[in-house]
C-alpha cells in the first residue's frame, strides 16, 4: 500500500494540521505562542513529577503522551512498529540533556520557535538562524563519517515500555495523584504551567499528531539538514506549511502580535537565542531527529529514541535545578556556561563517533 | 562478480542516504542497498528518484533490498 503521507501533498498537509492544531490549542488555553512545544511541554512534565521546582511550569501536558501513543498505534496499523536499540544509549541520553539546556536558553524547541515567529516573535529569528546553524555544524560531522552505530531489534515487549509510560502519565493527569503532602504530581497555580487547553482536546490533538507525524515521517531538524546536505526539500515543504498555516491562524483568531520585546515567554537576548539553539541544533542532527521526532521515533519502538527523550526530561531537571534555563527576564549568569560545557561534549562526540567499517 | 551492497541495516536516517550517496558519488549505478525499515526504504528511494535511477524493492525477511536499475 502506497503511503500517502511520505508523499509531498502528505508532508504539507501535515505540517499544516500541526500548524493549524498549535494555534488552535493556543487559542483553547495552552500559552502563548506555545500550542505546541515539545522541550516545554516535557520541561512541564518534569516539573509535575517533581524534577524541578520551578512552581510556574508543572503540568503533565497531553500533547506529548498522546504523540507516542498515537505514533505507537499508527505503527502497529501500518506494521511498522519494530523494536529497536543499542545504538550509543548513553550518548544520546546526554544528547537529550544538552539539547533541552540549549532550547531553555532560547525558551523553546524548533517548532515552538516557528510557533513565536508565527506570532510575531521576532527573536524566534535568532533561534531559528543559530536551530539552522547548529545542524550546518553537525552537518559537517555528518560528510565526515559521524555515526552512533547500529540499532539491533529487541524483543517486542521491549516496545511497549514507553508507550506504557505515557499512559501512567496521562492516568496520574486524570486523577491527580498527590503522593505526599507538598509533593508530587504538581500542578502550577500560576505562570505557563496552570495555562492549558482542555485535557481531552489536547489529548486528541496529540493523538492526531502522532498518527500522521509518524505516517509522514515530519522533523524540523531533518527538514534542515536535508536541505543542507543533499538539497532535498520534501521535509522542508512541511515544516514551511506548519509555519504558513499557524500564521494565518494566529491573523483569523487575533493572535499575531509583531516585535520583540515584551513578547510572551521570550527574551530579547539575542546572542543567547542564537546560541542556546546552535547547541540544540547540534545536539539534534548527533542523535537524528528533533525532540519531536524523537517522540514519534519512540513510539514506533525505537528505545534510543526513547532514551533520548528521557535525557531532555532529566535536562529540563538539571536547567532548572542549576538555575541555567532563561525566564523572560533573559538569560541566567551560568546559562552561557551550561551551552560551553555542552558544546564541549557535543564536539567530543561529533569527533570520536565514526564510521565502524 | 559480486554484487556490490551498501549494508545500511540497522542505521536510522541519514546514514543510509549518506552511504548511497557516497556510492553514486563514486560512480557506482549498478549496486544494491540493504536497510530494514520503511522510512529508509523511502528515503533511498526518493534519492534515487532525484538522481534519475529506478529501484527494483524486494523483502527478505526483515531485510529490504533495493537493487538499483539504471
Amino acid at each position: 500500500m502506497k503511503n500517502y503521507f511520505s508523499s509531498r501533498t502528505g508532508i504539507i498537509l501535515v505540517g499544516a494540521v500541526i500548524g493549524a492544531l498549535a494555534a488552535l490549542l493556543q487559542y483553547l488555553g495552552n500559552p502563548p505562542n506555545m500550542g505546541i512545544c515539545v522541550a516545554c511541554m516535557e520541561r512541564d512534565i518534569a516539573g509535575a513529577v517533581g524534577l524541578h521546582r520551578a512552581a510556574v511550569v508543572q503540568y503533565l501536558r497531553p500533547e506529548i503522551m498522546g504523540f507516542v501513543l498515537g505514533a505507537f498505534i499508527a505503527a502497529l496499523l501500518a506494521g511498522e512498529y519494530r523494536p529497536r536499540g543499542g545504538s550509543a544509549p548513553l550518548i544520546r541520553f546526554f544528547l537529550g540533556v544538552f539539547a533541552m539546556i540549549g532550547a531553555l536558553i532560547f525558551l523553546g524547541c524548533p517548532w515552538r520557535a516557528l510557533l513565536r515567529l508565527a506570532g510575531g516573535d521576532g527573536n524566534a529569528i535568532l533561534g531559528l538562524l543559530g536551530l539552522a546553524f547548529g545542524i550546518f555544524v553537525g552537518v559537517q560531522f555528518l560528510k565526515r563519517g559521524y555515526n552512533l552505530g547500529r540499532s539491533y531489534p529487541q524483543h517486542r515487549s521491549s516496545g511497549w515500555v514507553f508507550p506504557a509510560l505515557m499512559v501512567v502519565l496521562f492516568l496520574l493527569l486524570v486523577f491527580r495523584v498527590s503522593f505526599t503532602p507538598g509533593g508530587p504530581i504538581f500542578f502550577s497555580e500560576k505562570g505557563p504551567g496552570s495555562q492549558h487547553a482542555p485535557v481531552l482536546i489536547s489529548l486528541g490533538a496529540g493523538l492526531l499528531i502522532g498518527v500522521i507525524a509518524q505516517r509522514s515521517r515530519f522533523c524540523t531538524m531533518g527538514a534542515i539538514r536535508d536541505v543542507i546536505l543533499i538539497r532535498e526539500f520534501h521535509l522542508m515543504s512541511g515544516v514551511v506549511a506548519l509555519l504558513i498555516t499557524a500564521f494565518l491562524v494566529n491573523i483569523l483568531l487575533g493572535q499575531f502580535k509583531p516585535g520583540f520585546a515584551g513578547q510572551p515567554i521570550a527574551h530579547t537576548d539575542h546572542l543567547w537565542n542564537f546560541l542556546g539553539m546552535v547547541l540544540a541544533g547540534l545536539a539534534f542532527v548527533l542523535a537524528g531527529g528533533c525532540p519531536g521526532r524523537q517522540l514519534f521515533l519512540s513510539g514506533e519502538g525505537d528505545m534510543d529514541a526513547a532514551v533520548f527523550v528521557l535525557g531532555m526530561i532529566v535536562g529540563a531537571g538539571v536547567a532548572h535545578n542549576f538555575n541555567f534555563a532563561s525566564s523572560p527576564a533573559g538569560v541566567t549568569p551560568f546559562g552561557p556556561l551550561a551551552v560551553l560545557v555542552g558544546f564541549i561534549f557535543c564536539l567530543v562526540v561529533a569527533l570520536t563517533q565514526r564510521d565502524q567499517a | 562478480m559480486m554484487t556490490y551492497k551498501v549494508d545500511a541495516r540497522g542505521l536510522s536516517c541519514p546514514q543510509p542516504v549518506i552511504m548511497v550517496d557516497r556510492a553514486l558519488k563514486e560512480g557506482k549505478t549498478d549496486f544494491e542497498v540493504l536497510v530494514d525499515n520503511e522510512v529508509s526504504r523511502e528515503n533511498v528511494l526518493r534519492l534515487l528518484k532525484k538522481n534519475g535511477l529506478s529501484a527494483e524493492v524486494k523483502e527478505e525477511g526483515p531485510t529490504i533490498v533495493i537493487k538499483v536499475v539504471k
